[in-house]
């Protein structure tokens, strides 16, 4: 088994819909850990000991939260900014995430159609999540392609349930998978 | 004597005492004054309004008094009397036993008989408990030096009653006894060894029946949830005592007071004070009219010289004994004058004695409404001398720098903050600049607070920090800012007033209390003004927010704009604050705008800053 860590980023998650449906199908286990940044760190007075401590403990960190403006919201650059030191996290000596799991679980309200070369966005989602990429290969961890929920102002609560299932499946198959060496 | 009567004489009392309290106290002058001129103004000297029987409604007041001692009884806290014993006995002791002896000497040069001549004594030197602790609070100077001595010397003269009282009676003149036979109690017939041995068993039996069988009894009153027989069950019990007293010969005074300090340690002392209050209240107010009615106020015009010159006597013998005691105590000088002066009139205490006295045939009448007329002008100097004082000595004394002995001496601090008044508000703003590593210059009027802020090594200095020369030692000149955080409004006022005349490079940052309060010292040119309780009322109002179910962000954001749109309607509402009709109005409307702000802010509409978005995506 492998601990997760799962960090919610959404600042007005009580109105979104497809946040709550992911949430809400988050599987309950002793080997995961889910911390709201919202709720915790209101004033953006990130505890960045207190975060390091949290990802010690766990194999996969596992960011959920929506795209803004091609990005996440603010308070998780604020996250990396102050949690991911240098001479610990990157740089010289900075190995303390090595070989841990980087994933993200994203809600965007466009679809699949719209983040391509041909559609509205012009670019993949891949593409605008490049950033976070880096960081994680900088940080010596293993990026995994992120589970995400797309076109989320069409679906209706019947589609959201299916979407939700298909999250509790991905979370217990990170869940399952063992520790590389 | 019909019922009707009676609820005229009621209507009678009662307006004259609202009509003339209020404005007493408007005056400075105290309600017992108050009560004393409403009482002169019906009583046979100027309206007429009420005769003879405010002799017989005085007999009735005098209850009050026997209430207002078991009141006394029951806020004594041993502790305190323990924390002040130097000055209690001190301080307090010699002034009572040296006036008293000062006033007996005197009365006894006006050839006035030995034995009358120490009760004026003894009367004439107690003070004004309601009047100098009332002012002591309005200006804040309870904690100052000069007010703990007031405070200490009150409380002595409060418990000195008791034994007054007690001693009384053997001073009384041999030839009016017979009147006074009716007053005799059934132990008079049994020798003086078993009088004192029925009197000391009297006291014990209160002292272990208050101990051990009225707390239980109360318990169980109170128990009945019916908060009228708790009422009745307090004034059945003062009422018990009294008889039971009056009986045996002892004062009811000295009984209550007895029952009031022991029940003073059971958990009943604040409800039982509370019932009794209002009742001690009326009464009292009841007893210095019926004083006023009974006073005889032709002998002040008949001879106003004569008058003038024993109220000078009374006023400048007392505070010469409190001033020289002082001195002994070691009180700074302004501080040892403020002491003198405030507590040089003569308390409403001795209305009871004077009027005790004269039933025992102690005193004359005339004799006593001449007395009664002195105290009460007494009483009415008191606030025109501080005034004089505050005014003219006081600032005379701050100019003159070689004085200042009594404020610490400040080598020339050159901190770039100043706070004036380190309590619970100051000391946080404090404690946070010095983490942050900011110098910083404290002025407090708090002796005890001061020694203790020492030892954590605050830069604290003792003193009056409206005085411009202690704030320019604490180097006002080079400082940038000032922290007006003192407890007291009046105080605040003054400081502000102060620095902007000398100081006027200071950026002054105040704490004000209410929205009111902040109008005012902004008025007054503080730079920035605070309402100390707003933030937490808000973070109190985040919690709840958060405890119904929002989201700390949100309850935050909201905070947020609550705050923000509150200091701009503060600023708005500022410039109308005397136009009382549309202050009103525009607050009301300020107030909507804020609800409406709130439900977008919230979001009524789901997901409603997506719409945008999902619109251009399609």
């Amino acid at each position: 088994m492998r601990k997760i860590l799962h960090i919610l980023v959404h600042p007005s998650y009580e109105k979104s819909r497809a946040n709550r449906v992911l949430m809400d199908h988050l599987p309950t286990s002793s080997y995961l850990t889910s911390r709201d940044l919202y709720e915790l760190y209101p004033t953006f007075a990130i505890d960045h000991k207190q975060e390091q401590e949290q990802l010690l403990d766990c194999d996969v960190l596992m960011i959920q939260h929506p795209l803004y403006w091609y990005s996440s919201p603010p308070l998780f650059k604020q996250w990396m900014d102050s949690v991911l030191e240098h001479g610990w996290a990157y740089g010289e000596g900075g190995t303390a995430l090595q070989g841990k799991t980087w994933v993200q679980v994203l809600t965007t309200g466009g679809d699949q159609k719209a983040y391509s070369e041909e559609g509205f966005h012009k670019h993949l989602l891949s593409d605008f999540l490049l950033p976070f990429q880096r960081t994680a290969e900088l940080c010596h961890m293993q990026y995994l392609s992120p589970f995400v929920l797309q076109g989320t102002f069409k679906r209706n609560d019947l589609q959201l349930e299916e979407e939700g299932k298909r999250f509790t499946n991905f979370v217990e198959c990170l869940l399952s998978e063992e520790k590389h060496g | 004597m019909g019922e009707a009567n009676f609820f005229i004489q009621a209507l009678v009392y009662l307006t004259a005492a609202i009509v003339m309290v209020p404005i007493a106290h408007k005056l400075g002058l105290g309600s017992v004054l108050g009560y004393l001129l409403a009482g002169i103004g019906i009583g046979p000297a100027v309206l007429g309004l009420v005769g003879a029987e405010g002799q017989s409604l005085m007999h009735f007041a005098e209850f009050g008094v026997v209430m207002m001692l078991f009141v006394i009884g029951l806020e004594l806290e041993l502790n305190l009397l323990w924390k002040l014993k130097v000055w209690l006995l001190g301080l307090g002791g010699l002034q009572v036993v040296l006036t008293s002896i000062l006033f007996a000497v005197l009365a006894f040069l006006f050839r006035i008989e030995m034995k009358p001549a120490l009760a004026i004594g003894m009367i004439l030197s107690l003070s004004s408990t309601a009047i100098v602790l009332q002012t002591l609070k309005e200006k804040g100077l309870m904690k100052s030096l000069s007010g703990q001595a007031s405070f200490s010397v009150l409380l002595f003269q409060d418990m000195a009653v008791i034994p007054m009282l007690a001693i009384f009676p053997l001073l009384t003149t041999a030839s009016i006894t017979n009147e006074s036979d009716h007053h005799s109690s059934f132990i008079q017939q049994y020798p003086a060894y078993i009088q004192t041995l029925i009197v000391l068993s009297a006291i014990i039996a209160i002292i272990i029946l208050g101990k051990f069988v009225l707390s239980p009894l109360f318990r169980v009153f109170a128990s009945t949830g019916l908060r009228e027989v708790f009422t009745g069950a307090s004034l059945l019990l003062v009422i018990g005592i009294s008889l039971l007293m009056g009986a045996i010969g002892l004062s009811a005074a000295l009984g209550t007071f007895l029952a009031g300090v022991v029940l003073a340690s059971s958990e009943f002392r604040h409800e039982l004070e509370s019932d009794i209050e209002p009742f001690k209240g009326l009464l009292l107010g009841l007893f210095f009219l019926s004083v006023g009615a009974s006073m005889n106020v032709n002998i002040v015009f008949q001879n106003p010289i004569k008058m003038a010159l024993i109220v000078c006597l009374i006023v400048f013998g007392k505070a010469l004994v409190l001033f020289l005691l002082g001195i002994v105590f070691k009180l700074p000088l302004d501080q040892n004058l403020y002491f003198a002066l405030g507590l040089s009139q003569v308390g409403e205490f001795s209305f009871v004695l004077f009027s005790f006295s004269e039933q025992n045939g102690i005193l004359a009448h005339d004799l006593v409404s001449l007395l009664v007329a002195a105290v009460a002008l007494s009483m009415a100097l008191t606030p025109i001398f501080l005034l004089l004082y505050e005014k003219g000595v006081k600032r005379y004394l701050d100019d003159n720098a070689s004085q200042k002995k009594e404020s610490d001496k400040i080598e020339n601090e050159e901190n770039p903050i100043i706070i004036a008044g380190f309590g619970k508000f100051g000391n946080m703003i404090g404690r946070f600049l010095r983490v942050n590593g900011i110098q910083i210059t404290v002025l407090d009027y708090d002796a005890d607070r001061v020694a203790m802020l020492r030892r954590f090594d605050f830069k604290v200095y003792f003193g009056d920090a409206t005085r411009s020369e202690l704030l320019l030692g604490a180097g006002a000149e080079k400082a940038k800012l000032i922290i007006a955080a003192l407890d007291s409004m009046e105080k605040q006022k003054e400081l502000i007033q102060v620095v902007k005349h000398h100081f006027p490079h200071l950026k002054i940052l105040a704490r004000a209390g209410d929205r009111e309060e902040a109008y005012d010292l902004k008025a007054l040119g503080a730079d920035l003004v605070y309402r100390e309780t707003r933030e937490t009322a808000i973070e109190l109002g985040i919690d709840a927010l958060r405890n119904l179910g929002f989201r700390n962000y949100q309850a935050r954001r909201a905070a947020f704009t609550f705050l923000k749109h509150d200091t701009d309607s503060f600023e708005e509402l500022y410039k109308h604050r005397n136009d009382r009709k549309t202050y009103i109005s525009l607050a009301k409307q300020r107030n909507a705008e804020l609800e409406r702000l709130m439900r977008v802010d919230i979001g009524e509409s789901e997901e409603g800053s997506d719409i945008g978005w999902s619109r251009m995506e399609r």
